[in-house]
């Protein structure tokens, strides 16, 4: 017992203190504890639709379509593949970028500065949004993808295509409408005496959403 | 209380180096794409790409590597069901084709 006065060492150590100290095993904010229990569950459920359509592909029998000609765009009568998804995926981190930088401005006490910073995240977030919409309609009207077939082949590619970067999509939209309400209430002063942990608590969410398109860039349009 | 003002405080020069890392990756992520490679050789870039920057992201951005040990073994552990799943519903995958492939093709 004498090693308790000396305070726990190693990560077993820790761990069993934590566990076992008849109290919050989490010596961190309680809000930023339930938004990664929250991100964890989000995590299921965009492992469940990559596995989902990994299951699909796998199991296609007619030839996936080639998403670096689906996903091309004409720049000057050339063909470049993937180049609006380069571009959203640029964006993305760019935004993270700011999200972080306003998370280090708010604890700084700065709130102008982590007022436009977030600001700055939310008209990016924005902007992908915006070129998700045109690049669904651009599948929809032009190359005729549809949840239930298209030209191309696999009828699946339609449904988990919908599906996938749609939640995501909501995702960024709800992230945007987020950002906006905390930044306002930075600004508005709202947080003067609570201190500023939501801006972080903000951030984890918005880097999460960052976090799932890295998954989906490299599964659903590299691979 | 003290525990709960405190909040996670990293230098700025630290980000910068990660979003300049994360820019070159994801340009090579693209890049492997936009000069075809193919096979064995495309599909590693990818994941090695892939986890890389989440790594960076997850670890620097989202501060867990600063996290104390006890949140981040609670969070991660749970996460170690998916690689299962992954392998059940490959195989499943690989037989549905081949059910396929043996009753449709005639």
């Amino acid at each position: 017992m004498t090693e308790l006065n000396s305070g726990p060492k190693g990560y077993w150590q820790h761990m069993v203190v934590d566990w076992s100290a008849d109290k919050e095993a989490f010596k961190v904010n309680w809000g930023k504890v339930m938004m990664w229990v929250f991100l964890v569950s989000d995590t299921f459920i965009f492992s469940l639709f990559l596995i989902g359509y990994m299951n699909v592909r796998i199991s296609a029998s007619e030839p996936w379509p080639l998403t670096s000609e689906v996903f091309a765009l004409a720049v000057g009568g050339e063909h470049i593949p993937l180049l609006l998804i380069a571009i959203m995926t640029f964006i993305l981190i760019t935004s993270s970028g700011t999200m972080a930088m306003a998370v280090n401005t708010a604890y700084q006490g700065n709130k102008k500065a982590t007022f436009w910073l977030m600001v700055a995240t939310a008209v990016l977030g924005a902007s992908f949004v915006g070129m998700q919409a045109f690049e669904w309609t651009k599948l929809i009207v032009e190359e005729g993808v549809r949840p239930w077939g298209n030209p191309m082949g696999a009828a699946q590619f339609g449904s988990t295509f919908f599906m996938i970067t749609g939640f995501h999509g909501l995702h960024v939209t709800g992230g945007v409408i987020y950002l906006t309400i905390v930044a306002t209430k930075v600004k508005l002063g709202h947080y003067d005496k609570k201190g500023y942990q939501i801006v972080e608590i903000t951030g984890l969410y918005w880097h999460f959403v960052d976090l799932v398109w890295v998954f989906i860039f490299a599964f659903f349009y590299l691979w | 209380m003290s525990a709960d003002t405190q909040g996670q405080q990293h230098p700025l020069g630290l980000y910068f180096k990660v979003w300049g890392l994360l820019f070159v990756l994801s340009a090579m992520s693209y890049m492997v794409d936009y000069l075809q490679f193919q096979g064995l050789l495309r599909w590693s870039l990818i994941l090695i790409f892939m986890f890389l920057k989440a790594g960076l992201i997850l670890s620097v951005f989202m501060h867990f590597a600063w996290e104390p040990v006890t949140l981040r073994v609670a969070l991660l552990v749970p996460t170690l069901a998916i690689p299962i799943f992954i392998a059940f519903m490959a195989v499943e995958g690989n037989y549905t084709l081949s059910s396929r492939l043996q009753f449709l093709a005639g």
